[in-house]
């Protein structure tokens, strides 16, 4: 064995030093890792800290390095479009989360109780996640239509007046994005909580149930407590979708009817890329990453902690 | 709940029915959409006025589909979604294999040949599947120029591979925790090495984890708008773009068949996937979040 | 010829200590395990002999060659792991053959190595399976026909019983032993079950908190143990400890046990097992140590000239185990365990009339705990 003959040439050293191939086979994951990290470090966390150099900036057409310090941030305090886009998001997310939460939990309890078909239901609940939010915005507009949509098809059944003009309408704009949002993201929380319930140790249910309690009592006191996790994760992907939509304003209403639906999203793309507004933009861009900083670290502290202690 | 004596009284039966009339509703309510968008986009456009929704073509034809796909306009040019179709092709399918091969590898060395500070690091590249693209617009739209990637689809491929490494070296990293150890351990003794115990021992283990995160990834990719909003130009646009492009055009009268038609183009690939392998598929989902 | 030598290796974990110091060096052909309780370091120690965990002070050396910085891959060793690690998507035939292949061992002489080891295992008829269509016996036997294709220097083991079940786990041992006896393999072994350690060993090192506290023969370890960890960690049901006070000198040495309810018991210390130590703890509390089989009943037919120091307790639990009767009798200031034969028909409650042969027994000094005789 060639092994063997290659250490006989080496007779025994005091301290035998580790041999090249040794060396390599230790460097190699970092290696391997090396291109993958600085890519993250360049693009992720540079490009982070460039778009906050950026914010301090008077940079408009072109990024400029002529710096304002917070006055990018002042203006947009002032703007009455961000506060508009700021507020909608916490409408849009606040409603697109509970709804979905409430909707999830609701199919899953209900899908978990040997429902014939349950495969199917479940594949129709999930699907609209796979598609794009463009497509998404692309459909429900034309079911929004007044025209020509949901409200005409009502009227035409007799109901003449019957009103769903919300698309059109400034100040219920903002909640047919609610209704697509909610449409395109239930299902796969309903996915989520129904793993989660398949999940729990069903001796905890059987425990319950010889203790006498009913079924709805079985799932308000011993299950539902069980799936806080659940509800833990699905809260923080859910606003992380809220946080960064933008395929599906740009496509249901363009922020419109004026800018009545424009998110923080939409804000910051209109005026880093169509008006020449790279220094407010880039705050604006700044401020999200903030937002989504406060639903994490809360997220991750509590994940890190539980994992110590589990 | 599988195993749980169920009364056998009429009130339990009517709340049993009631659960049923729920999920069928709620069923509905998910199909509705897919439906109007398909027996629309077989309709002629004169059979689209008020209240005919639901109304199933009385002539169908495949006319929009046809316009959809070569002649509608998408803006300034009158050329159909089917160009920008390929484009999205021509973006994912690289962007897919390139991050799905690193990440497999990152997983790998992270689990099973762990260094001091390898944690760290994971959660440092964990960073990237949670912050708004919003924050890496800008830089990236200059770093490209530099690259002299501007308005190409090689720039979006970069662009997609480096920010989907993040999630899949999730994926991966997950998946491979799993393994254990030992096996890496009996394959050094055996005599191999990094790579070869990755090829022979690890990645034929992976196919489930492959299938997620190839899903994942081409569903990602597939929808993406922002990207392709920020860093195309006209004849580098993905499908997406070019739908939403085709249904803001404001030229002549609306053609909401062809629209329709466009929008099933563009949700196609994704829908033929899920209905494929729906069950990787949730998964990716569930596993890009739930356990970190 | 020593075919594999530990010098002083020493590992620490982020400041923790695993290994402190540890040495010993095992003979080709030994078979010599590893035990004690979990955490004492002794999977440590056998991942630092693999070169699977790098030591961080210390020489490891195999066939009189230093290999404390080499790859486990030129180290030609071979590991049974607790989990058995076969590859699941490669054959039983691959799985043993793989360590072959990766050496560059030509195909003829793989397949060769692969029938002798199927032939000596018996799973010849499974070659050709999946680690997943196998059971626990046969995934275990696969492990083993690994290790003993690549017919490596020395051998590890690693617990590899402890996923048996314990009808299939008696067998294995009797095989493993077997094994060893016919091929005269160099085997470190791995290993927290005590009656393992006793059957399969030729030299059995007892581990604790990262240092070795004994290495000796089975009967050494057994019946000449160095402490009371030791001596209570060898053997089920362990020794009984009792403590007792040092009386006499040189030559006439007794222990007092006082048990409550009962008068004091003095049990005299054979003259031919003094030690020159016992004398410095004349009037202080020391630990007697009884095996459970150092106790017998007193047989009537004798008419009391048994062989053994008489002793009288009142039994509290009576525990048949059909090949003996384990007694519960208070003794001291706890309650002992005797071994009697199957034929004893004390019921609890009962007096009975027992025998201690102090020839066999230990003493301990209750502070430190080391052996005083």
């Amino acid at each position: 064995m060639t092994i063997v003959s290659h250490a006989q040439e080496r007779p025994a050293r005091p301290a035998a030093r580790r041999t090249a191939a040794a060396h390599l086979q230790d460097w190699l994951p970092r290696l391997v890792l090396a291109p993958s990290i600085a890519i993250t470090l360049f693009f992720v966390y540079g490009f982070m800290l460039w778009t906050f150099v950026l914010s301090l900036t008077s940079s408009r057409m072109l990024p400029s390095y002529d710096f304002v310090g917070f006055a990018q941030y002042a203006r947009l305090m002032a703007n009455d479009r961000w506060w508009v886009a700021s507020t909608n998001l916490v409408i849009f997310g606040g409603l697109f989360v509970a709804i979905c939460l409430v909707i999830g939990v609701v199919l899953a309890i209900l899908l978990d109780q040997r429902i014939r078909q349950e495969g199917a239901l479940r594949t129709l609940y999930l699907y609209p996640m796979a598609l794009s939010f463009i497509v998404t915005g692309v459909v429900w507009k034309w079911l929004l239509n007044p025209g020509l949509g949901i409200q005409a098809m009502v009227r035409s059944w007799g109901f003449e007046s019957f009103t769903f003009n919300w698309i059109v309408d400034p100040d219920m704009a903002i909640y047919t994005l609610v209704l697509a949002a909610v449409w395109q993201a239930s299902g796969f929380v309903m996915a989520l909580f129904l793993a989660g319930l398949r999940g729990i140790d069903d001796s905890i249910i059987k425990a319950a149930q010889l203790d006498g309690a009913s079924l709805p009592r079985v799932y308000l006191r011993v299950i539902l407590p069980c799936l806080r996790p659940v509800v833990f994760s699905a809260v923080m992907i859910l606003s992380h979708i809220a946080i960064k939509s933008f395929d599906l304003v740009v496509a249901l209403t363009g922020g419109g009817p004026g800018y009545a639906t424009d998110l923080p999203a939409t804000f910051m793309y209109t005026h880093a890329f169509t008006r020449a507004q790279i220094g407010l933009g880039s705050a604006s861009a700044m401020l999200m990453l903030g937002g989504v900083l406060a639903i994490l670290i809360p997220y991750l502290y509590s994940e890190l902690r539980s994992r110590k202690h589990g | 709940m599988d195993n749980v004596i169920r009364r056998r009284t009429p009130g339990a039966r009517l709340g049993r029915a009631a659960v049923y009339a729920v999920l069928l509703l709620a069923a509905l309510f998910y199909l509705l959409p897919l439906v109007v968008m398909l027996i629309t986009s077989f309709k002629p456009l004169h059979e689209i006025s008020p209240g005919t929704l639901l109304s199933l073509p009385q002539s169908p034809t495949v006319e929009p589909w046809i316009k959809a796909w070569g002649e509608a306009c998408t803006g300034m040019r009158c050329e159909g979604v089917g160009g920008y179709f390929w484009n999205s092709i021509a973006i994912v399918v690289p962007a897919v294999l390139i991050s799905t091969v690193v990440g497999a590898l990152n997983g790998y060395a992270l689990t099973k040949w762990r260094f001091r500070g390898s944690e760290l690091l994971f959660a440092l590249m964990l960073f990237g599947c949670f912050i708004p693209f919003q924050v890496v617009l800008l830089p990236m739209a200059q770093t490209l120029g530099w690259l002299g990637l501007s308005s190409s689809r090689a720039g979006l491929i970069l662009v997609h591979v480096i920010f989907g490494i993040a999630f899949t070296t999730l994926f991966f990293r997950n998946f491979y925790v799993a393994v254990p150890t030992e096996l890496v351990s009996a394959a050094k003794l055996d005599g191999a090495g990094f790579f070869r115990i990755f090829w022979r021992i690890l990645l034929p283990v992976s196919a489930p984890i492959i299938v997620v995160s190839v899903i994942w990834q081409f569903t990602q990719i597939w929808n993406d708008f922002l990207f392709g909003v920020a860093f195309s130009a006209h004849d580098t646009q993905p499908v997406t773009v070019a739908l939403n492009n085709l249904v803001n055009t404001s030229t002549g009268t609306r053609e909401y068949n062809v629209d329709m038609a466009a929008a099933m183009i563009a949700a196609l690939p994704t829908l033929i996937v899920y209905v494929l392998a729906g069950k990787y598929f949730v998964r990716g989902l569930t596993a890009g979040s739930v356990k970190g | 010829m020593a075919a594999l030598e530990i010098h002083n290796v020493c590992k620490e974990f982020g400041g923790e200590r695993v290994l402190k110091n540890v040495s010993l060096a095992i003979d080709s052909g030994e078979f010599l395990i590893l035990v004690g309780p979990s955490g004492c370091g002794k999977s440590t120690l056998m991942n630092a002999i693999a070169g699977l965990e790098p030591v961080t002070s210390g020489e490891i050396r195999i066939a009189d060659e230093d290999v404390t910085w080499q790859t486990p891959a030129e180290r030609d060793i071979a590991m049974v792991f607790q989990s058995y690690a076969l590859y699941p998507s490669m054959t039983v035939r691959g799985n043993i053959s793989f360590g072959l292949e990766m050496r560059k061992v030509p195909k003829a002489e793989r397949e060769a190595a692969v029938e002798r080891v199927a032939d000596l295992l018996q799973i010849s008829h499974l070659l050709d399976r999946k680690p997943s269509q196998l059971s626990g016996g046969q995934r275990q036997r696969v492990a083993m026909g690994r290790a003993l294709a690549r017919e490596p220097k020395v051998y590890l083991f690693d617990e590899p019983l402890s996923n048996l079940d314990a009808k299939l786990r008696v067998d294995m041992r009797t095989e493993i032993k077997k094994l060893h006896q016919r091929l005269g393999t160099t085997i470190v072994y791995v290993t927290h079950d005590q009656i393992e350690a006793m059957t399969l060993a030729d030299r059995i090192a007892v581990m604790r908190d990262g240092n070795i506290l004994q290495l000796g023969t089975p009967d050494e370890v057994y019946n000449d143990p160095v402490d009371i960890f030791v001596a209570g960690f060898m053997g089920s049901p362990s020794m009984n400890f009792i403590t007792a006070s040092l009386e006499g000198g040189p030559g006439d040495y007794r222990l007092r046990i006082v048990t409550r309810g009962e008068e004091a018991l003095l049990l005299p210390w054979p003259a031919v097992r003094e030690t020159p130590a016992m004398a410095e703890q004349v009037g202080r509390p020391v630990i007697l140590g009884l095996r459970p089989e150092h106790f017998s009943e007193e047989d009537a037919r004798l008419g009391g000239m048994d062989e053994g120091t008489p002793v009288s307790a009142r039994v509290s639990v009576v525990e048949p185990t059909g090949a003996d009767i384990l007694l519960r009798l208070p003794l001291g200031d706890s309650e002992v365990t005797a071994r009697v034969g199957p034929k004893c028909t004390v019921v609890p409650g009962e007096r009975l009339n027992l025998r201690v042969d102090m020839g066999r027994a230990v003493l301990f000094d209750s502070q430190t705990e080391q052996r005083l005789a």
